[in-house]
């Protein structure tokens, strides 16, 4: 694709951002990489490693207050843009480079109407009349394939899905043909069919106007889809940068190897023996009906809408197991598991837990014995635990609740820390003063004090780094085993749902469409949606175990 | 920093009050009220008359060595009755906004969190908040005998729907917490429960409506008593000081003139000092005020 002898686009050399005050430290550590005309870059790395920064430079978006660069170029056509005035680099953004971002709904105005956010890119950049502006925006809308062009210039931007916003934020971006396209996670908050499409939309566009696209993400599966050439970030420098075949087949650096091997392959592990224990959790025909009206409305007749969220999902799941329930979002996988621990009261249908039915019981006298047995690890970490109480506090919350006392709470808090994997002395810090990766293990602690039979794990690794995810994992399993627990795991992600499960239920918008051992439902799927969703899981052409592509892999 | 894609890493440190030296402004503030709270608490020491003391041959004369301020015209010393008048001031302002927080945090975490018990609180909140808050205190003081105690329940009323709407939002928001849903999963009781998850997050903006309740108390007590339905005059308040003052405007200005600047400070300087505490405890207002 791209030649060395054409002039970069973009050229950063040794790059430095520092935070401002007393003691700066250190963001970016003198990185240096270029990208050529029709050339896509991957910048990948975890969270924390300066991929976003790197694209706020190039763009001149640095919060000033907060960073700075303190050495190096960044070139644009061979144009320094640390350099430049502000108002130069205003008319370079949009004209020369663009970008697109992780959530399209808050990069879009939310009072005005699509079209007119159009119309103010070629009204700030063009000299084109009314009419001309409304007749390239209508153009750019089709271009990225978005249905109804009209309909979309007069809609506002929450009457869009997710995808459709996605691609109105390409369009935007393109519309002046920049030479450079900064797309940072663009498809991270979008569902991986949806994802799918804006890849190959990025793609599509860019052969047709030779862009160079920097593209940021952390989705290893993402880079094999889209990337040219990668550069690994780790710690605000470049650890290592090649073709993408090179670096994903043959990496130089331990910390790419690492990386790559904690990518869990979609291919499900080996089946375990069904060790025959019994039946802790039933459902049986759950049916979930949200209703919007308020009591005025219903007084005067008007028809409250409705929503079913879950329609008729039965399964059953037995001790030392685990079962995932995968789907995409809006598809009520959630919402199984809030009514099954009766955060929702579910509209129809059984719950029985050690055969105890408690889908109508009330209060939490009533449920007690219930929510003992079936505990819940949430998806953010940041959230699932108290900022303001210790996590000895945090901890010991629940054993207090059924009438343990404060010291043997304590003393068993301080031994599950270290089951798993943290100091005991962590009891005495709060929340703020751990990783995401640690605070989630301290959400899983929380939920073993109650020594439960049953573990709801709702998108427990999703807000995690793939590192950090294959630890947390690890520590579920080995839980999971020591404890002979069952588990309920709900994700998005094939891939850890392929690694960790024992059956596979599937889920489309509130209906189970497929369900079974995971060996079957992933290797050999029956329904066309799950097929769909397995097509789509990123970079599903590549054995990140083997560094190799995988030939013919279409389910 | 992608910030963006992961926000659990990098946990920052916990922001303190006093982490970074104040503003010059929020120093001055606190100067002046400290300088109006020690002028209520030791009042008979730093004045020089009783306030009530009558002198029928020192009407409405001019500042002078013995009458710092003048006097008014039934003799009394102006500047003894301003400084006796910072303790009516600052009582309303403490009563009002401890009786307003007092009432209306349990009401609104009790709306907060029984969406049932929500619809008809509010309404009621509603109703309240649409009567005038000095037509109500008028309304009430004319009803009942005026004295302090009147004064502080009329400015109070008006001012509960404030605390209620403000704690019912923060409790609103808090519940959408995953870490209130763990609680409930844990077994806690709803009382427990708002007391140790939702509580403590309204404290921090009660802290900082307080003060504005505070500095609208004081100013609310001062218009009642310069339309004549509050304190009697009896007892000095910044507000009857100037109600009387008025009448004599064109001969001695200064009566109205003293307890008007006194009164302006000291609700300027609350309300700064509210906005820096808004800055110190909600980090997003950072650099909008002084």
């Amino acid at each position: 694709m791209a030649t060395a002898a054409t002039q970069p686009v973009l050229s950063v050399r040794d790059l430095k951002v520092a935070t401002r005050g007393r003691q700066p430290s250190e963001i970016l550590k003198g990185i240096s990489f270029d990208i050529h005309p029709g050339e896509t870059l991957c910048l990948v790395g975890e969270s924390g490693s300066g991929k976003s920064v790197t694209s706020l430079v190039a763009m001149d978006l640095l919060p000033r207050d907060e960073l700075r660069a303190t050495a190096g170029t960044v070139r644009l056509n061979g144009e320094d843009i640390l350099t430049a005035t502000p108002s130069r680099t205003k008319a370079l953004r949009g004209a020369e480079m663009a970008m697109i971002f992780q959530e399209p709904m808050t990069a879009l105005n939310p009072v005005l109407t699509i079209g007119l956010q159009m119309d103010e890119v070629y009204w700030a950049h063009t000299k084109m009349r009314p009419k001309e502006r409304r007749e390239a925006a209508l153009a750019a809308f089709a271009a990225v394939h978005l249905p109804d062009p009209r309909r979309i210039y007069d809609s506002y931007p929450h009457q869009l899905s997710g995808g459709q916003r996605q691609r109105v934020m390409i369009a935007m971006a393109l519309a002046l043909k920049p030479k450079l396209l900064i797309a940072d996670e663009p498809t991270t908050a979008l569902d991986v069919t949806t994802q799918k499409q804006i890849l190959s939309l990025i793609r599509e566009l860019q052969e047709e106007q030779n862009t160079a696209v920097l593209f940021i993400t952390h989705d290893m599966g993402v880079v094999v889809d889209i990337a040219d050439r990668v550069c690994v970030m780790r710690r605000g420098e470049i650890v290592e940068t090649g073709p993408v075949e090179q670096v994903l087949s043959r990496p130089r650096e331990d910390y790419t190897r690492d990386l790559l091997q904690s990518v869990p392959s979609l291919t499900p592990r080996a089946p375990r023996a069904s060790a025959g224990g019994e039946t802790v959790l039933e459902i049986n025909n759950l049916e979930k009906t949200f209703s919007f009206g308020s009591l005025l409305g219903k007084l005067m007749g008007r028809e409250s809408r409705s929503v079913r969220a879950v329609k008729d999902v039965s399964f059953g799941l037995a001790r030392g197991r685990t079962l995932g329930i995968v789907g995409e979002s809006g598809s009520g996988k959630s919402t199984v598991a809030r009514c099954l621990m009766r955060l929702e009261h579910p509209t129809g249908g059984e719950i029985r837990v050690n055969g105890q039915d408690i889908a109508n019981l009330q209060g939490q006298q009533a449920l007690a014995p219930a929510r003992r047995r079936v505990q819940m690890v949430f998806q953010d970490p940041n959230r699932s635990l108290n900022p303001r109480l210790r996590i000895g506090e945090s901890l010991i919350e629940g054993p207090l609740n059924l009438g343990e006392d404060r010291e043997t709470a304590l003393k068993r808090a301080g031994e599950l820390m270290e089951v798993v994997g943290l100091p005991c002395s962590s009891l005495e810090r709060f929340p703020h003063q751990f990783s995401g990766g640690q605070r989630q293990r301290i959400a899983i602690a929380r939920a073993l004090m109650m020594e439960p039979e049953v573990i709801v794990a709702d998108e427990a690794v999703s807000a995690l780094d793939v590192s950090v995810q294959a630890q947390v994992l690890d520590l579920l399993a080995e839980i999971q085993e020591r404890r002979n627990l069952a588990v309920l795991f709900i994700t998005h992600d094939l891939r850890v749902a392929a690694q960790i499960c024992d059956e596979v239920m599937v889920m489309q918008r509130g209906s189970v469409v497929e369900m079974g051992p995971a060996a079957e439902v992933l290797g050999k799927p029956t329904h066309e949606y799950t097929r769909a969703l397995i097509n789509a899981a990123p970079g599903r052409d590549w054995d990140f175990a083997a560094g190799r592509r995988i030939a013919g892999a279409t389910a | 920093m992608s910030a963006s894609s992961n926000p659990a890493q990098g946990a920052l440190p916990r922001r303190r009050l006093l982490d970074n030296p104040p503003h010059w402004t929020t120093v001055l503030a606190v100067i002046v009220l400290v300088a109006v709270i020690v002028m209520a608490v030791f009042a008979p020491l730093l004045a020089n008359f009783e306030p009530t003391r009558l002198n029928a041959a020192m009407r409405l004369k001019p500042a002078s060595d013995t009458y710092w301020l003048g006097t008014d015209s039934f003799g009394r010393d102006l500047y003894s009755r301003v400084v006796y008048g910072a303790r009516v001031s600052l009582l309303v302002g403490a009563g009002v906004a401890i009786g307003a927080i007092v009432i209306g945090l349990p009401l609104g975490l009790i709306a907060g969190w029984y969406r049932g018990i929500d619809g008809v609180l509010m309404r009621m909140m509603d109703g309240l908040m649409a009567i005038p808050g000095i037509l109500l205190a008028i309304a009430i003081v004319a009803l009942v005998r005026g004295g302090l105690l009147t004064v502080i329940i009329a400015i109070m009323i008006p001012a509960i729907p404030q605390v209620v709407r403000l704690v019912r939002a923060r409790v609103i928001a808090a519940r959408e917490e995953t870490y209130v849903d763990a609680a409930v999963l844990l077994g806690t009781r709803p009382g427990k429960l708002i007391r140790k998850h939702l509580l403590p997050t309204t404290i921090a903006p009660l802290i900082v409506q307080g003060t504005y309740m505070y500095a609208s108390a004081i100013l609310t007590e001062a218009a009642l008593s310069f339309l004549g339905v509050g304190i009697g005059t009896e007892v000095p308040s910044w507000g009857n000081i100037m109600a009387e003052g008025r009448l004599y405007f064109a001969i001695n200005p200064w009566l109205v003139f003293w307890p008007a600047i006194v009164l302006s400070l000291c609700i300027l300087s609350i309300n700064l000092l509210g906005d820096a505490l808004r800055d110190r405890l909600d980090p997003k207002m950072q650099g909008r005020a002084p």
